[in-house]
């Protein structure tokens, strides 16, 4: 069991989960996520590692089905079942580079030890953040300190730009020459900023988050096609070229257990609260 | 002498209608009374073959013998000698191709049922509550690490611990026990009895560590500064696939993700544990060795309607014991043999609804000396399917080999070591079991472990690699 340091809601739906660890620290690199297990019945599942320190690893997530409604009923004091990690291949580093970073939703957690890492290799880091409305938007003084050009985007206009990222991310890129765009977030954001930036021939490197169990290549669920050949995403990535992911397949196993998902959330409600 | 009884005494079993619905142990296991008549069958030779059958060298008719007497507890304590995980063995060890096969019986009836009388004594102990824990030797001073706590894993420990060296198992998943736990089902082995052996191996003073990945959480070098010797045996987790178009449709499983949905994670408990697993009505199960068995049976147990076997050679060449192919027909799964998927097709929603497949005929033998499936050209036919897992084999995990550059690893991706040994390349580091053999069995994972223990305990006491 470990013990959880802090759990707390940043914006609505999105937690920040600190968990006492003393060694996931020592091998974390940027990009890696760890599984989670809230308790003894829980699913295994990844999320990405936002910070870690000696004697904890933080995490965020957005609160969604059973498991993370689990995650997100947690208090300071309480245990959860399973921390293992740092697992994935890190982010790759590079140098000297003009990068676009884009995160949304729990992605903009997951972006923040990406830029980090990308500032103190000395790269050129434009971060952009992007949500539906401005009280969604989160940790942008952090990630600011990280970021020689900082914006936001709100479909609803509330704060900075106003409208979608690839409205954006296209006006953006043809007024800027950079060498890479890097984006954390759920399956449509990825995809969306991969198929903005196909025609300008950006490179595009995208965190993705399939269904994953062990998440140490035993079991083959987290199958991602890129570039025509089948790679695991949990070792093989899960960071990948956008532009190679076969984004069809991706979106149809996402939904493999939906049905499932929503008797699950429903079950552990009933239980619950009866 | 008295006349010998030609056939084993046979083992009581749920019947297969029942057996097919429940989670539960199929055979029931052998009774005080059973078990004393099965053990009279033993010839006791004076130079035992059964033995040499054996990958961890059992007194067999030593433990035979205290049975035959009734004195069970003597028998345990010298099955213990040898082996850590009798309960175990007595369920999953392919004996028929070893210790049985063997047997000086064998050769005119059926052998001594060697299986049954391990399971028998290591069942009767549990039934008496706590296991006695032996005496451990003062320390040495020395501490090992053991990577995985599977059947090789455990093996070791328990030989080592026994020497008087520390030890502490890494495991990345959240149980010890490895295949054992993920990938065997209940109704084969229940997990209690798993579990049960680890904990006894825990109160001999082994440390057991869980969701520590090593060549991620931390490196075998890391490792390496803080253990004077180390052990590898981290199994063969990376699953094949076949590489026809269609195979990555919702509800196309490998045989590593369904098997451990259903044992490791639960899932046939689900909603009340959280992992879910497709329960499909038509399911195709590609392979034909005990994974594909356990894969099959399983299905059925979630419900499937119609359950198929699908091989690509004749039910002469399956891998899988004989044991499980006849539990598997017994409960009505289908065997199509001869028979190779070539497709997969999907709906509208990318679900998997139909698998094309062709049939095969049986060539010349090839490398492995049985005769080569051939495609019959022209035989091809679609076959409608909502659930397809396969089970066709799998090969050792990356994660140590890419982190550990200075590890010796062969053309699958299987670390290589002296066989006489089990050493690798790497001063301080011996390997065994599914890492260095490909996909084999729990037996001889623990045969592997055996060898290295011996040759580790040397190097501990000598230091000479």
């Amino acid at each position: 069991m470990y013990k959880v340091i802090k759990r707390e809601q940043i914006v609505p739906n999105i937690h920040l989960l600190v968990i006492q660890s003393d060694i996931i620290y020592k091998n974390a690199l940027a990009g890696e996520f760890v599984v989670v297990r809230a308790d003894e019945q829980g699913e295994r599942i990844p999320l990405n590692l936002v910070d870690w320190e000696k004697g904890s690893a933080s995490l965020v997530f957005m609160e969604v089905g059973t498991s993370t409604r689990k995650l997100a009923a947690l208090k300071a004091g309480d245990e959860v079942a399973t921390l293992a990690g740092p697992l994935g291949k890190p982010t790759e580093r590079v140098s000297e580079k003009k990068i676009v970073c884009i995160g949304g939703c729990y992605g903009i957690g997951a972006l923040y030890p990406v830029i980090r890492m990308f500032k103190e290799n000395k790269n050129h880091v434009i971060t952009i953040v992007e949500a539906r409305s401005a009280f969604l938007l989160y940790w942008q003084e952090r990630l600011k300190k990280y970021s020689d050009e900082f914006f936001e985007i709100t479909r609803d206009g509330t704060k900075g730009f106003k409208g979608h990222i690839n409205d954006f991310l296209v006006d953006h890129l043809k007024k800027n020459s950079v060498d890479m765009v890097y984006v954390q977030g759920c399956t449509y954001l990825t995809y969306l900023v991969s198929e903005t930036t196909r025609p300008l021939g950006v490179k595009t490197i995208v965190g993705l988050n399939p269904i994953m169990v062990d998440a140490t290549g035993m079991c083959g669920v987290c199958r991602v096609i890129v570039g025509g050949e089948t790679k695991f995403g949990c070792v093989d990535g899960p960071e990948f070229d956008g532009h190679q992911v076969d984004w069809g397949n991706l979106i149809a196993r996402r939904k493999i257990y939906i049905n499932d998902e929503i008797y699950s959330l429903s079950f552990y409600e009933c239980e619950r609260y009866g | 002498m008295a006349k010998i009884v030609p056939k084993k005494t046979p083992m009581r079993e749920q019947p297969p209608k029942e057996r097919a619905k429940n989670y539960d142990e199929v055979p029931y296991g052998y009774s005080e009374q059973e078990a004393m008549q099965e053990a009279l069958r033993c010839l006791q030779c004076k130079k035992p073959t059964c033995i040499q059958g054996c990958p961890v060298e059992i007194d067999i008719p030593g433990f035979i013998k205290f049975i035959a007497e009734g004195n069970f507890r003597a028998a345990i304590d010298r099955l213990k000698k040898k082996n850590v995980l009798p309960a175990v063995c007595g369920r999953v060890c392919p004996q028929e191709d070893q210790c049985e096969k063997l047997c000086v019986l064998s050769k005119k009836y059926e052998p001594v049922a060697i299986g049954r009388l391990e399971r028998f004594a290591a069942d009767w102990e549990r039934r008496q509550g706590e296991s006695l824990i032996p005496k451990v030797p003062a320390s040495t001073g020395k501490k090992v690490a053991i990577i995985g706590a599977g059947p090789g894993g455990l093996t070791v420990a328990g030989d080592l611990i026994m020497l008087g060296h520390g030890v502490t198992i890494f495991e990345a998943l959240h149980k010890p026990g490895g295949v054992l736990v993920y990938g065997i089902p209940e109704f084969r082995l229940p997990k209690a009895i798993v579990y049960r052996e680890v904990d006894y191996l825990l109160q001999c003073g082994v440390k057991l560590v869980l969701d520590f990945i090593v060549g991620k959480t931390a490196t075998i070098d890391q490792l390496l500064k803080e253990y004077d010797a180390m052990y590898i045996g981290t199994g063969a987790g990376l699953p094949w696939f076949m590489n026809v178009p269609g195979e990555n449709l919702n509800g196309v499983y490998s045989a590593n993700e369904y098997l451990t949905r259903s044992n490791l994670m639960k899932a046939y408990l689900f909603p009340e544990y959280d992992t879910p697993i497709i329960r499909g009505k038509n399911v195709a199960v590609i392979g034909g060795g005990n994974v594909a068995m356990d894969c099959a049976r399983t299905a059925l147990r979630l419900g499937a309607h119609e359950v198929h076997i699908v091989y690509r050679r004749s039910l002469k060449e399956m891998p899988a014991r004989i044991e499980e192919i006849h539990h598997a027909e017994e409960e009505g799964i289908i065997f199509d043999i001869l028979t190779l998927p070539v497709k997969y097709v999907g709906d509208e929603k990318d679900w998997v609804k139909e698998m094309e497949c062709i049939k095969m005929k049986l060539g010349e033998p090839d490398a492995s000396g049985r005769r080569r499936p051939v495609p019959i050209e022209g035989s091809n036919f679609i076959t409608p399917v909502d659930t397809a897992v396969c089970a066709i084999g799998q090969s050792p995990n990356p994660l140590i080999p890419q982190t550990t550059p200075d590890l010796k690893i062969g053309k699958w991706g299987n670390i290589e070591v002296d066989p006489e040994t089990g050493k690798t390349s790497k001063k301080g580091c011996w390997a065994g079991g599914d890492v260095v053999r490909g996909g084999a069995t729990v037996i001889l994972a623990m045969g592997d472990g055996r060898v290295a223990a011996r040759s580790m305990h040397e190097y501990l006491t000598t230091g000479v690699w």
